[in-house]
C-alpha cells in the first residue's frame, strides 16, 4: 500500500508538469501578446511593460522564474488587473466557487447513492422508473440549458408575495442562501443522475451475488442484507466517478457561473481567457489539474482501502 | 469468386445479420434514428424551402411570440429574425461539428490504440501513461484557451473539440487490439514478413470496426455538447454563422421576455441528443451484447 501510494504520489509530478510545460509554450509561441490592444502604444511604453513582466527575457529563462515561483506557491502577477497578483484574484473568487461545489457535491452523492439504491431494490416500480427517467434526463439536458429553464421556472414564473420572482436569477449576493439554491439545485441534479444511474446497475449486479443469496437463505430481512451485506460493494464503482464529478464540477462551474453570473474562478477563468491574460489562464490551468490529478489519487487510494482484493 | 472468400462472406454475413435484427428490434433506437434522420433533414434540406431566410430582419414582426399564423413557426428575435430558419441553420453547425469531430477522434484514437496495443511493451505503456495524464486535464479549461488563441473558426472549433475526445476511443481500441495480436492471423501474417503498419491498417483495424462503431456513437453526443457550451460561453462559431449553442446563450439573456428564444433551440438540441443517445445504447446492444 505504501509502496502504491508512493508510486502514485511521484507519478502525478510529471503530469503536471507536462501540463504546465504544455500551456506555457501554448501561451507564449502563439502570435500577439497580452499588450496588442487596438490603442497604439509607443515602443518605449511596450518596452517597459514587457520588461516589468519579464516579457522581454528569453523563453527559457520566464520557464523557469515561472516554475520557481510556482514552487513558492506563487501564481505570478495578473496582466490585465493592475496591480493584483493571480493568488489575489484566485482568493477573492474561490469561496464563490468553494461556496457552490461544497455544497453541491456531497448532497449529490448522498441523493444519487439514496436514490440509485431505492430504484435498485424496488426494481421495476414506478420509484425506478421515475429514478432512470431522471438518469436520461441529466444525460440529455445540458446544464446551460437546465440553469436557464430553472431561473426561468423559480425567478421569472413563480412570483413571491413582494411581486419579484421567487429566487433572485443571479448574482452572488455576498453569499445569501437564496442566490446560492439555484446554482447548487443545478449542480446537484446534473451530477445527481449520473451517480443514481451507477449506483442502480451496480447494486443490481451485487444483489445477484451468491453471498446475497446465502444471507437471505439464513433469513435475514431485506432492509438488513441491503445496508450490511451490498451497500458496500456497491458503492465502488460510485467511488470511482468520484474522480470525474469532481473534475467534471470544475468545468461545470464555468457554466454555472456564467449562467448565474456568479463571480467565481470560473469567471476568472473566461475573463481572462477572452482578455490573453497569460498568467491568470495559465495559473488557474495549474491549479485546477493540480486539483484533478489529486482528486483522482485520493480516488484511487480509497479505493484500493476500501477493497482489500485490489493490492498493486 | 474463389471458395475461401465466398466462406468469408457467408460467415461474415451470419455475424451481420442477428446484428441488424437486434438493432431493428430495439424499438427505441429504431425511432431515434428515424427522429434524427428526420432532424438532420430539416436541418440541412429545411432552409431551402422555408419562406424566411435566418438574416434577414422583418421589421413588422420583432419579438413575435411563436405563432401558426404569419409564417414565423418558432417566433422573432427582438431583430425580426426568423427562429425556426435560425434553429434549422444553427443546427447544420452542431450537427456538422458532430459528425467531423467524431471523425478526427475516432481517426486519431484508433491509429493512435491500434499502434500502441500492436506494439506492445515499452512503447505501449508509454503511450497510455500519455493518455492517462490528458485524462487529468480539465480539458473545457484548455479548450477555451486553444479558442482564444488560435480563433474561432470552423475548423479550428472542430479540431480543439477533437483534441481532446479521441482518449476514450484509444483505450478501447488499445485493449481490443491488444487480444487481437496474439490471434493466429497475426502471427501468419507476420510468419510471411508483411510489415506491422500493413499488419495494423489490414488487419487489426478491419476487426475493431464494431467497438469503432458503438463508441463513435457515443462519442457524437458529447462533441456536439462541447461546441455547444463553447458556442454558450461565447466562444464558439461568429456571427453570422449560428449554431444551438450560439442560440441558447442568447436565449438564456432574453429569458424575461422572449423565452422561446431559448426554449426552441433547446428542445431540438436536447431531442438530438437523446436520439444519439439511443442510438448507442442500440448499437451497443445489437453488436457487443456481452455488454448488457
Amino acid at each position: 500500500m505504501l509502496a502504491y501510494t508512493l508510486r502514485r504520489v511521484l507519478w502525478s509530478v510529471p503530469t503536471v508538469l507536462a501540463v504546465i510545460t504544455a500551456c506555457f509554450l501554448l501561451l507564449h509561441l502563439t502570435p500577439g501578446g497580452p499588450f496588442d490592444t487596438d490603442k497604439h502604444l509607443s515602443a518605449d511604453v511596450m518596452a517597459n511593460l514587457n520588461a516589468r513582466y519579464h516579457l522581454d527575457e528569453p523563453l527559457w529563462q520566464q520557464y523557469f522564474r515561472y516554475l520557481g515561483g510556482l514552487l513558492h506557491g506563487d501564481l505570478g502577477s495578473s496582466f490585465r488587473y493592475a496591480d493584483w497578483s493571480v493568488n489575489e484574484l484566485v482568493r477573492k473568487a474561490a469561496p464563490v466557487s468553494l461556496g457552490i461545489g461544497g455544497i453541491s457535491i456531497p448532497l449529490a452523492v448522498l441523493l444519487g447513492v439514496g436514490l440509485g439504491a431505492l430504484a435498485a431494490v424496488r426494481r421495476n416500480s414506478v420509484i425506478d422508473h421515475a429514478v432512470m427517467m431522471l438518469g436520461n434526463l441529466g444525460n440529455v439536458v445540458p446544464p446551460f440549458v437546465l440553469g436557464p429553464v430553472l431561473v426561468l421556472c423559480f425567478a421569472i414564473l413563480i412570483k413571491s408575495a413582494d411581486g419579484n420572482g421567487l429566487l433572485p436569477a443571479g448574482g452572488w449576493g455576498d453569499g445569501d442562501w437564496r442566490h446560492r439554491v439555484l446554482p447548487v439545485a443545478l449542480l446537484v441534479i446534473i451530477n445527481m443522475a449520473a451517480i443514481a444511474r451507477v449506483m442502480r446497475g451496480s447494486l443490481i449486479e451485487v444483489l445477484s451475488g451468491n453471498f446475497i443469496r446465502t444471507a437471505l437463505a439464513k433469513g435475514l430481512p431485506g432492509h438488513v442484507i441491503v445496508l450490511r451485506h451490498a451497500l458496500r460493494p456497491a458503492l465502488m464503482p460510485v467511488v470511482s466517478l468520484l474522480g470525474p464529478v469532481c473534475i467534471s464540477s470544475i468545468t461545470a462551474a464555468v457554466v454555472t457561473e456564467s449562467v448565474f453570473a456568479l463571480p467565481g474562478l470560473g469567471q476568472l477563468v473566461l475573463n481572462g481567457a477572452v482578455n490573453r491574460d497569460y498568467t491568470l489562464v495559465l495559473g488557474l490551468v495549474v491549479l485546477t489539474t493540480v486539483c484533478a490529478v489529486l482528486f483522482n489519487l485520493l480516488v484511487d487510494l480509497a479505493y484500493a482501502w476500501l477493497d482489500p482484493r485490489i493490492r498493486y | 469468386m474463389n471458395v475461401p472468400t465466398f466462406i468469408a462472406a457467408a460467415a461474415r454475413k451470419r455475424r451481420t445479420a442477428p446484428a441488424l435484427a437486434r438493432f431493428v428490434s430495439h424499438r427505441a433506437a429504431l425511432a431515434s434514428v428515424v427522429l434524427l434522420g428526420l432532424i438532420a433533414l430539416a436541418c440541412f434540406a429545411g432552409p431551402l424551402f422555408l419562406r424566411n431566410s435566418p438574416i434577414d430582419n422583418d421589421w413588422s414582426a420583432i419579438a413575435l411570440a411563436p405563432t401558426l399564423a404569419g409564417g414565423h413557426w418558432f417566433g422573432t428575435d427582438e431583430l425580426g429574425r426568423d427562429l425556426l430558419a435560425r434553429t434549422l441553420v444553427g443546427g447544420r453547425v452542431s450537427l456538422e461539428v458532430g459528425l467531423l469531430g467524431t471523425f478526427v477522434s475516432a481517426l486519431f484514437g484508433v491509429i493512435y490504440g491500434a499502434t500502441a496495443g500492436f506494439l506492445g511493451g515499452r512503447m505501449d505503456a508509454a503511450m497510455m501513461r500519455i493518455v492517462d495524464m490528458m485524462y487529468a486535464i480539465p480539458y473545457l479549461l484548455i479548450a477555451i484557451l486553444m479558442v482564444t488563441l488560435f480563433g474561432r473558426a470552423f475548423s479550428l472549433v472542430v479540431l480543439t473539440i477533437s483534441a481532446f475526445s479521441w482518449l476514450d476511443m484509444a483505450r478501447v481500441v488499445r485493449g481490443q487490439t491488444l487480444s487481437l495480436r496474439s490471434r493466429e492471423f497475426v502471427d501468419a501474417a507476420r510468419a510471411i514478413g508483411v510489415h506491422p503498419a500493413a499488419i495494423i491498417a489490414r488487419h487489426i483495424v478491419p476487426n475493431l470496426a464494431g467497438i469503432v462503431a458503438i463508441y463513435a456513437t457515443v462519442t457524437v453526443p458529447s462533441i456536439i455538447l462541447t461546441e455547444s457550451v463553447l458556442s454558450f460561453l461565447g466562444l464558439g462559431v461568429q456571427e453570422p454563422m449560428t449554431s444551438w449553442g450560439v442560440l441558447i446563450q442568447d436565449g438564456a439573456q432574453k429569458l424575461d421576455a422572449m423565452p422561446w428564444l431559448l426554449l426552441c433551440p433547446a428542445v431540438l438540441l436536447c431531442a438530438t441528443l437523446y436520439c444519439v443517445n439511443f442510438i448507442g445504447d442500440g448499437l451497443r446492444d445489437a453488436l457487443d451484447p456481452r455488454e448488457r
